[in-house]
């Protein structure tokens, strides 16, 4: 159970249950899908970037576990007044947090986002919290075709 | 190795074990479990239930010990050598198909074919069969019930020969529409292929009728029994089907085997399905002539050591009974549908007439996945997701369910495990 404590953390089962951004956008935006075929999962994203190249907004909307769907909704909050470039920056910190083994990031660099620090010992939940990042990396690249965890 | 696993080669004693429970009706669980020794792990440090079967069974060491013997004292290719090894296993491995042949009751053993599994089977009837004989016009008649491997195989002979997909609607229960099935058959209808038992919901659908009422209708019939084998019993010339299909590894056998049933006549009309070795009678660059039934289906080395298993896992399923392990099965499915009902907010996915020990939910405020992670943790296995029906899961306006699945080794102790880890996951994620 303390294993399973650290994994669903009250931050977690709180953005898992009530999504913050939880919205469609209106254009203009850049947009992507994530699908994760194994459970179904699906998650549709919106980030708009302003001329400054700045994340002016991020929402999302989908049906998913609690850990891509509290995944999801941090990372809107954690977005909006970032660089596209920062964007992309903590996205790869946040999956080497979780993938990379010599990884040597202090999690609290990442903020809220440590939080999902305990989903590296659930190897087939990673796919779950690296969804969202995912399907942000295809929308910022301009790529409208859906992304998969396979 | 003891005689009771001695294997059913031609000629070859093999001694029966008996199952059935000292006192009282009913099996010996106890000792069906001392069967597979992959019970006795621990799973994260705790005791495993293992209620994946309609995924995959686990494998009585008969059959393990089986392959294993074909290994260490048999191996060699079939059909081609002088030498006593390949004899041996030829005769082992055709064997294996008479078993086929009298667990399916077909009438020859020229019409059981191996392939890797069910999936490999729908394949081949539709690639073979249906594209030589449908056309533009033509209707495939299929269920709202079936798994993706009953599905997309004849969405690609519609895209090959512009016949068109018609799909049987199911009710909220999880039974096919029996008035709809009935009314959208027609002479237009050259296929019909439905799942005997859904893997998603566990329904038994009423095959005999459906198959009675499809050929009425002039249609040819696949019945896909890729969750049938270890749960009913099947005889294929009572249902009156032309094709059926058997997965191995569903039913205690190994993984990467499982057989084709067609009827003599129309298996004999359709052309190869695959070109190799085996298959052939005589080949020149100007022409080759075809093996008969069935090599003509078995291009290229078979899985041998897969076939053998498979002959242990049908001898396991004789010496527990069929019969005996639904009954088993249908027990736990009630005890557990018993102790979740008197919980709050667990819905309950498919509710059939005639249902197999398959038990599909959802609990409120808690994802399938989520759920399953937590009951892992128990060393409860379970399957979370759409089951590979995504149409089931799509008219039940649900992405996905858990779905634990009862096979003759599991006990009550396998259920309270369940119900105690979703007790668990609730308090978790509760408000």
């Amino acid at each position: 159970m303390n294993e399973l404590r650290e994994l669903y953390q009250e931050l977690v089962l709180d953005h898992g249950k009530k999504p913050r951004n939880y919205r469609p956008m209106d254009e203009p935006y850049r947009h992507s899908v994530g699908y994760n075929p194994v459970c179904g999962d699906k998650l549709s994203l919106f980030v708009r970037v302003n001329e400054s190249d700045v994340v002016e907004d991020v929402s999302f909307q989908g049906t998913g576990c609690a850990i891509s769907t509290a995944s999801a909704s941090l990372l809107t909050e954690a977005l909006k007044g970032k660089t596209a470039t920062e964007a992309m920056d903590l996205m790869r910190q946040f999956t080497a947090m979780l993938i990379d083994p010599e990884n040597d990031t202090d999690p609290d660099a990442l903020g809220k986002l440590a939080v999902f620090e305990g989903v590296k010992d659930f190897p087939v939940r990673v796919k779950c919290a690296t969804l969202a990042w995912r399907t942000l990396e295809a929308a910022l690249d301009g790529r409208d075709t859906p992304v998969t965890t396979e | 190795m003891n005689a009771s696993t001695e294997q059913t080669k031609k000629g070859t004693f093999r001694a029966p074990v008996d199952y059935s429970a000292k006192s009282g009706s009913g099996l010996d669980v106890e000792k069906i479990r001392r069967e597979f020794p992959i019970l006795r792990r621990k799973v994260r440090g705790q005791r495993l239930s293992y209620l994946d079967n309609a995924a995959t069974t686990q494998k009585p060491q008969s059959v393990v010990e089986t392959v294993a013997r074909y290994y260490f004292r048999e191996n060699a290719n079939i059909h081609r050598g002088v030498h006593e090894l390949s004899q041996v296993a030829t005769s082992h491995y055709e064997s294996v198909r008479e078993q086929v042949q009298k667990f399916l009751g077909a009438e020859r053993p020229e019409e059981i074919i191996f392939v890797r599994g069910t999936t490999e089977a729908v394949n081949l009837v539709a690639q073979s069969y249906g594209r030589s004989q449908l056309q533009k016009g033509d209707e495939i008649l299929i269920t709202h019930l079936e798994h993706h491997s009953n599905i997309v195989p004849w969405q690609m002979l519609c895209q090959a020969t512009g016949a068109k997909l018609v799909v049987v609607p199911i009710d909220d229960r999880g039974d096919v529409r029996m008035d709809e099935f009935e009314r959208l058959l027609s002479d237009k209808t050259r296929i019909a292929a439905f799942s005997h038992i859904s893997n998603a919901l566990g329904t038994i659908n009423p095959v005999e009728e459906m198959t009675r009422l499809a050929k009425a209708a002039g249609a040819v019939v696949l019945i896909d029994g890729a969750q049938a084998g270890a749960h009913v019993e099947i005889d294929v010339q009572r249902l009156g089907c032309d094709f059926y299909t058997l997965s191995g590894h569903k039913m205690y056998g190994p993984t990467g085997i499982g057989a084709l049933y067609g009827r003599y006549d129309l298996l004999n009309t359709m052309p190869p399905y695959q070109g190799g070795g085996d298959m052939i009678l005589m080949v020149s660059f100007e022409d080759t002539i075809y093996n008969s039934l069935p090599n003509k289906f078995e291009a290229g080395t078979p899985n041998i050591a897969g076939t053998v298993g498979l002959g242990a896992a049908i001898d396991f399923l004789h010496d527990v009974g069929v019969t005996a392990a639904a009954k088993h099965e249908d027990e736990l499915l009630e005890y557990a549908s018993g102790l979740l009902s008197e919980r709050k907010g667990i819905r309950f996915i498919g509710e059939a007439k005639e249902r197999t020990g398959i038990l599909s939910f959802v609990v409120d405020g808690i994802h399938p996945h989520d759920l399953g992670t937590v009951l892992d943790q128990e060393g409860v296995a379970i399957r979370a997701g759409h089951h590979c029906a995504q149409p089931v899961m799509d008219r039940f306006g649900i992405p996905a369910t858990v779905r634990a699945s009862f096979a003759v080794y599991n006990s009550r102790e396998d259920v309270e495990a369940l119900v105690r880890g979703i007790d668990q996951a609730r308090e978790l994620f509760g408000d």
